[in-house]
């Protein structure tokens, strides 16, 4: 029978003296140079790994409409227009623009002040809220949408139907900007909002500001 | 005085368990990598609340990045056909005159960044143009190319649910986007989606609220 000597002395014969025996080797592996490669790879996969996947924030945008009587008609007192400048600066006003003399309602704001912007104007038009003068039937549509979204105050949902944010990045505007700004309808719950062409009035008064301002 | 022997232990301790965690954490890893496509220009989204998962499959991609260059990119993993269909649609609707090896090229390439013109010879050649030197798909008003890579990808991909991304680095300029838009606008698909990277919402904001109002409810 073939078998592996391993040295030991009661294999047929016996050794005579000065026959050394076969050292009896270890049958353990060294493990540490395995254990440095799993390691190794571990954190080259630890740092590899993009645990943070991207996500998408959804935009949709109106139908160019051309006929007048199609376009959407807001009211005035709940109207905010934001305008997006040059080095991150925002620009807004309420209701309608007027620039004169005696009354001047274009103001300047940053990113960080448009929220408290927002939220007040968000309040003030809930505040005027009177549910006598309100649509009926807008108001259930919206009031049903609020429910099917799982808002526990969706009887609430119709308060602010008459708020609507106007946003027109201008052309010095960056993409963050505009994302930004998107983003913040969102934090504070902007149902209406649209993305409109700034108009050259507008454009002026900010092209003016930044150069007052650099001054 | 007799002494009491303590028995001499061994120093080595059985690794085994230890090594049987390691390589299972790292058989988790290498099974959990997704690696990323090869970015031939690098975009860093801004940020956005919204938790909505990016779409990887069917989805046409526009980038911009920071030098307002265009590029359009096909995203379809299992469905290779919409690839043939949309350069033959191109070469049809712009007189390319490309041959069917150029044609076939067209799957390698992971992002558009050429004006039609351009096109033949980077499918002909088949070499790579780095990420800096391609020029972007001319958007501007009177040549807006992107108008004709989205009305084919809608052709290729008519009857399957289709995505549009929009993906734009921190620092490009808004009339880029507003072009991108425009395009889009163009063949009547309004419904966009755009890539951000996650933000936390701020607190004691109207959102932050309402979501707290979800959950104790």
């Amino acid at each position: 029978m073939a078998s592996i000597d391993s040295g030991g002395g009661d294999s047929g014969h016996k050794k005579g003296p000065g026959v050394k025996k076969a050292k009896k080797l270890s049958t353990r592996v060294d493990m540490t140079p395995m254990v440095d490669l799993g390691f190794l790879l571990i954190t080259f996969f630890i740092f590899t790994a993009t645990m943070s996947s991207p996500t998408t924030l959804p935009l949709n945008m109106p139908k160019d409409v051309d006929d007048p009587e199609q376009k959407t008609e807001v009211k005035q007192s709940g109207v905010l227009t934001i305008m997006l400048g040059k080095d991150d600066q925002v620009y807004y006003y309420e209701g309608q623009l007027e620039v004169s003399a005696d009354k001047n309602n274009f103001k300047q704001t940053t990113f960080k002040g448009i929220r408290d912007v927002i939220i007040n104007k968000k309040k003030e038009v809930i505040g005027r809220f009177n549910p006598a003068t309100v649509d009926a039937e807008a108001c259930e549509t919206e009031k049903a949408s609020a429910k099917k979204a799982g808002d526990p105050n969706w009887e609430k949902a119709c308060e602010d139907m008459d708020f609507v944010v106007i946003l027109k990045p201008n052309a010095d505007a960056t993409y963050k900007n505009t994302v930004d700004i998107l983003d913040e309808m969102t934090i504070n719950q902007v149902k209406r909002y649209a993305m409109v062409k700034v108009l050259d009035v507008e454009n002026e008064l900010i092209k003016a500001t930044e150069a007052t301002s650099k001054k | 005085m007799p002494s009491v022997k303590l028995p001499r232990k061994s120093t080595d301790t059985d690794m085994t368990p230890f090594v049987d965690i390691a390589f299972l954490i790292l058989s988790f890893f290498i099974m959990a990598t997704k690696f990323k496509p090869p970015e031939t220009v690098t975009i860093t989204t801004p940020g956005s609340v919204n938790s909505q998962v990016l779409p990887e499959n069917n989805a046409v991609m526009i980038s911009m990045d920071s030098l307002n260059r265009v590029f359009f990119t096909i995203l379809s993993k299992k469905d290779k056909d919409v690839f043939d269909a949309i350069i033959k649609g191109i070469n049809t609707s712009q007189n390319l005159g490309l041959t069917p090896t150029e044609m076939a090229n067209f799957k390698k390439v992971y992002m558009v960044g050429v004006p039609f013109s351009g096109l033949k010879q980077v499918l002909g050649s088949g070499v790579e143009i780095p990420g800096e030197k391609l020029p972007g798909i001319p958007v501007d008003t009177a040549n807006n190319q992107l108008v004709w890579w989205i009305r084919e990808a809608k052709n290729a991909f008519a009857g399957k649910k289709l995505d549009y991304l929009i993906k734009g680095d921190n620092n490009s300029k808004y009339p880029a986007f507003e072009a991108v838009i425009s395009a889009l606008k163009k063949n009547d698909e309004l419904k966009y989606k755009l890539v951000t990277s996650l933000d936390g919402i701020p607190d004691g904001t109207y959102l932050d609220q309402f979501n707290k109002r979800k959950k104790t409810n």
